[in-house]
């Protein structure tokens, strides 16, 4: 909470075994931060028992004993939120890790705090309100330019408000005064905000917008709305990483946060390194610019782990409060999950299913909760979209955390191994996968993409349907004892998997595929079985609609940027092709 | 040092003391039995009332007459440049007959995490001369790449023509080895050794050696000795350190092992629920660090039980390294060496490591090119086997006859047979060029006018 009351009380250390430790004589309520040990290491009350406070330690706890000190903080795990978020890289409890590297080395040592803010840089804060306005809690009072983006400055969500004293711009640190009410409260850029309860907002809205992210398969066929949850299971290597980076480049969203809970070292380097060289292509600005991350790799503190996931959203609800839309990454809520469990098994709490605690479902609910399309108490409209990864044991989908997460999600895209293995990337099936925006997001494709859209994609989702049922005759006979139209869906299917559905997020060009362009390949793929059909009922074979030459040159408008040129040459081609055929 | 004597109970690999001074959670542990032997242990739980140690020998011998004195400190390994060339016990202790290590350093074994922060991208192509690795699952410096592997298959062989034949086009520096044997075989162990000899690897290598006669609770932390003493070489030192660890899934066993001893809930098919952790902090400790001249690579060698590389061992750790190099019984049922089955292997950071300025410029797209056309050729295999070969269509047969191609030529090699990246490329373009070209649709029309061999003869002649 913003300033508990100063419960200082000390306890000793009981017992350790590995992250969860147990004091007593100590004042304490659930989820009140604490310092254990002389190193004063960071923990949380997550049990009491009687006597006996249950803490999760955020670091490791090698060397402590019995007898050492533990005092609470009285205060909940929170996140300082103000100007210089974004381009930070943070540990699971918002620990910049650039800092821990000037202040520890090059690698991760304990009993070493860091605020999550620069409380020494000074930012040029604008007021947008006056001497005199009446403000109440949420109302932005003034903006920070912060990278490119606008950083607004709001009354925290939980002050009473009222009307303004004083309030004046220039040059501040986060802690220093920009603003004061008539009843004296004082106003300061820096929030604290518990990273366990949801930030408030005005009203919760149906989410009707797509969040374009340059991915076809994504747009095209199973789209997220603004605001909507999608969860991305896989098994190990089939690409939930990659998808999730993609969709943090490449998104339409304002705002990024990436949280790599759990993962690899490597991977978050990867970003750091990428993104400042890369262009949003909406602003043309470095992608960093408008990213947080947050780094608890697989080999960090697992308590730690399972607070990253929290933090990273009270990060993204913050700036959605702001009326941004905001989409966040979690990779992998798998992790996430692992870490409940092991700590839950620590606690010798019953085990639900697969050693999973009973709450599994609980926390993973309210947590994608925590996404959607609001109105927030100013007024402004933002978002949080969240996409979660999951990583099933073996690959298998039954397992709790998949069957938890797909029961709340509303988009689900299913990764599969046997695309990856034969480099169908994205490989996402097309079979399994679904959304359940379609028809809300039905009018907006009409009016910004084309009325034609919504039949096209009905007609591809057609298409691979059909494709699927004849696979398994194909896979019993052959595909030469397909009646003659049958061949050729089969070849249009084909057409659809390699030219759209495939789509390499290492290319330069196709690693981004703009909405009209998604809608341009479509439609040639469509024409192509259009003619085909056409030939066909003039009696044409299957060996010369397939042998048409021009359509092998489509898939190369993916690595082409102004493709249109080429595109229309290829059209034209093709129909030239179909009238000889006619003509002979 | 205090001594108690107040063993309460011995289970398993597992000692539970009473009435002690506060004790340290993970301090080491000497435990003397009554004939004098000296054991060693760690702390697992630590309270008032009771602390349980670990074992890292046979409990044999220990019993409530024994002395427990713990020694007010973690594990920590003794390093120093004197360790190339030598051969360490699993638990690290000289067993070459040669001086104890004069310590530069006593370093913590469990390792603090690189900040990500502090990590530099891996991108130095490493070239093992293994076309199957170079052309399609390329290994960069400072990866974890693991080979999955089964019991009867030549895992080991691939691993030491990798440890023979890695290099980085263009640098002279070489490799260090660290090389820990987890539970396996004096046979296996002295067939490594032998070769490391006779190529004169053994200089530059550091061997730990746990065998599968020795307790299997030391072998929880042989490979944490061996990650400490690589990264001493590697950041301290400034060498480029390849560690290959083997075998993990006798490591696995071991952690299984004394999860039932502390009568845990065990996780799936009994395995410790946190086993997904407890390997992620052996296996990230591989990388570079930004303006630290040295580099971990890690090959972690395993064998999938039952062949199944959905069981837990090989599953979590293909969640944590990055790729995995997957040995095949087909293949190796073919006689066809290396039996690399490039269908489910995969490089992560290839991407980073080739490329114009790494390889060749051509180097994706004719990989992803290779796997396609394999893919589909190896899919047809199953077809054909119910319809027969005549029910093909002309298409379908080119791709089939690929696929045979591609494990007799890219697949197969020598087992001294070093290829370059270069003659790996190109022998990659000389059997797609069995295919039309228009089926060549991963690739982009520039590559192919440059390199497929039509145009280049065209070019040439
Ligand atoms: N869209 C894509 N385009 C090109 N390559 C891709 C794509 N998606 C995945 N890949 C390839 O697949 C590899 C594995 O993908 P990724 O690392 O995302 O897997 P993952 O599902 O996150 O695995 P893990 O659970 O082990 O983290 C990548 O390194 C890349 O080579
Ligand atoms: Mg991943």
């Amino acid at each position: 909470m913003e300033k508990g009351k100063e419960n200082r009380a000390q306890g000793v250390l009981k017992r350790i075994s590995g992250p969860v430790v147990t004091a007593v004589g100590l004042d304490a309520h659930m989820y009140d931060v604490v310092k254990v040990g002389n190193e004063e290491l960071m923990g949380e009350v997550i049990k009491i028992q009687g006597e006996n406070i249950i803490i999760q330690v955020y670091e490791d706890t090698a060397g402590i004993r019995p007898g050492e000190p533990v005092g609470n903080t009285g205060l909940s795990l929170a996140v300082e939120l103000g100007p210089g978020l974004l381009t930070s890289i943070y540990d699971g409890i918002q620990r910049p890790l650039e800092v821990l590297v000037d202040k520890m080395g090059n690698f991760i040592e304990r009993g070493v705090s860091a605020p999550g803010l620069s409380h020494e840089k000074k930012w040029e804060f604008v007021p947008t309100v006056k001497q005199g306005d009446e403000v109440k809690a949420g109302d932005i009072i003034g903006t920070v330019q912060e990278t490119n983006i606008v950083h607004k400055i709001m009354v925290p969500p939980r002050a009473k408000g009222g009307k303004i004293k004083k309030i004046s711009g220039g040059s501040f640190t986060v802690d220093e005064t920009v603003c004061v009410l008539e009843d004296g409260t004082e106003i300061a850029m820096l929030q604290r905000w518990p990273v366990r309860v949801p930030r408030p907002t005005k009203e919760k809205l149906n989410p009707d917008i797509p969040l374009i992210t340059g991915q076809r398969i994504l747009d095209g066929l199973f789209p997220i709305a603004k605001g909507g949850t999608a969860a991305i299971p896989g098994p190990f290597g089939s690409g939930k990483t990659v998808t999730q980076q993609q969709l943090a480049k490449w998104s339409d969203a304002e705002i990024v946060v990436y949280i790599g809970c759990g993962e690899r070292g490597n991977e978050m380097t990867e970003v750091l390194t990428e993104f400042p060289e890369l262009e949003d292509p909406k602003t043309g600005k470095p992608l960093m610019e408008r990213t947080v991350l947050i780094a608890n790799t697989s080999n960090m503190p697992v308590a730690a782990r399972e607070a990253s996931v929290y933090t990273g959203i009270t990060i993204a609800e913050y700036f959605r409060d702001m009326g941004y839309d905001v989409s966040l990454m979690a990779d992998s809520t798998s992790r996430w999950a692992e870490a409940m469990r092991e700590i839950s098994s620590r606690l010798e709490e019953m085990p639900g299913e697969e050693g999973y605690p009973a709450y599994l479902a609980a926390r993973l609910s309210e947590f994608y909760e925590r996404a959607g399309r609001v109105i927030s108490l100013n007024g402004e409209g933002g978002s949080v979209s969240v996409i979660g990864a999951v990583s099933p044991p073996g690959g298998d989908f039954s397992e709790p955390v998949t069957q938890n997460t797909l029961r709340i999600v509303k988009v689900f895209w299913a990764l599969d191994a046997k695309l990856s293995q034969r480099r169908h990337f994205p490989a996402i099936n097309w079979l399994n996968s679904y959304s359940l925006y379609l028809d809300a997001l039905n009018e907006w494709y009409d009016k910004e993409v084309s009325p034609e859209w919504n039949p096209l994609r009905a007609w591809a989702m057609g298409v691979l349907q059909k494709e699927a049922e004849l696979q398994e005759i194909v896979q019993l006979v052959g595909s030469d004892a397909l009646p003659d139209e049958e061949q050729v869906t089969i070849e249009v299917a084909r057409m659809i998997r390699e030219i759209f559905l495939q789509q390499n997020a290492y290319d330069a060009v196709d690693t981004f595929c703009p909405m009209s362009k998604q809608y341009d390949m479509m439609k040639a793929i469509k024409h192509y079985a259009d003619l085909a059909r056409t030939a066909q009922t003039g009696g044409a074979t299957p060996q010369q609609v397939i042998g048409i030459r021009s359509k092998n040159e489509l898939p190369q408008i993916k690595f082409i940027r102004d493709y249109e040129p080429e595109l229309a040459k290829i059209m034209k081609d093709m129909e030239a092709e179909f009238d000889a055929m006619r003509a002979v | 040092m205090k001594e108690y004597r107040t063993v309460a109970q011995v289970a398993g690999p597992l000692v539970f003391v009473e009435k002690t001074e506060p004790v340290g959670y993970s301090e080491l542990v000497n435990i003397v039995t009554a004939d004098g032997t000296v054991k060693r242990g760690q702390v697992l739980d630590t309270s008032d009332e009771i602390v349980v140690v670990q074992v890292f020998e046979t409990t044999a011998g220990i019993g409530r007459d024994s002395g427990i004195r713990f020694t007010g400190e973690t594990i920590k390994m003794p390093v120093g440049k004197d360790m190339l060339g030598r051969i360490l016990s699993g638990g690290g202790k000289p067993i070459d007959g040669g001086p104890e290590i004069v310590p530069e350093k006593r370093l913590e074994i469990t390792g603090a995490a690189i900040n990500p922060y502090a990590r530099s991208s891996p991108e130095d192509f490493i070239q093992t001369g293994i076309s199957t690795i170079d052309g399609t699952n390329t290994l960069v410096r400072g990866q974890k790449l693991p080979i999955f592997s089964a019991s009867g298959l030549p895992h080991n062989d691939v691993a030491l023509q990798i440890a023979r034949q890695a290099k980085v086009p263009g640098s002279t520096e070489e490799f260090a080895v660290v090389f820990a044997a987890m539970g396996i075989t004096r046979e296996e162990a002295n067939y490594f050794m032998a070769d490391f000899e006779k190529t004169g690897a053994l200089e530059r290598s550091v061997v730990f050696l746990n065998l599968a006669d020795d307790p299997a609770v030391e072998r929880t932390i042989t490979p944490r000795l061996a990650l400490t003493t690589a990264e001493y070489l590697a950041f301290d030192l400034g060498y480029h350190v390849l560690v290959i660890l083997t075998d993990m899934t006798n490591y696995c066993e071991a952690l299984r092992q004394i999860g039932a001893a502390r009568e845990e809930v065990p996780g799936r098919r009994g395995y410790p629920g946190y086993m997904y952790t407890d390997l992620a902090s052996i296996y990230e400790r591989a990388g570079i660090i930004k303006g630290v001249k040295g580099s971990v690579t890690q090959i972690p060698i395993l064998t999938m039980p039952g062949d199944d590389i959905t069981h837990p061992i090989p599953d979590l750790t293909g969640y944590i390294t990055e790729g995995q190099i997957v040995v095949n019984r087909e293949l190796h049922r073919k006689g066809i060496y290396p039996p690399i089955n490039v269908l489910p292997s995969l490089s992560r950071l290839m991407n980073l490591g080739i490329g114009e300025g790494h390889t060749r410029e051509d180097h994706k797209k004719v990989s992803d090119q290779l796997y396609a056309a394999y893919a589909e050729g190896n899919d047809l295999r199953g077809l054909v086997a119910i319809v027969g070969k005549d029910a093909l269509s002309e298409r379908d047969r080119m791709f089939l006859e690929f696929a045979d191609l591609f494990e007799d030529r890219f697949v197969r090699q020598g087992l001294y047979e070093d290829r370059s990246i270069e003659e790996t490329l190109d022998l990659g373009w000389e059997l797609l060029s069995t295919l039309p070209e228009e089926q060549l649709v991963r690739i982009d029309r520039e590559l192919i006018q440059k390199y497929h061999p039509k145009y280049r003869k065209k070019a040439q002649g």
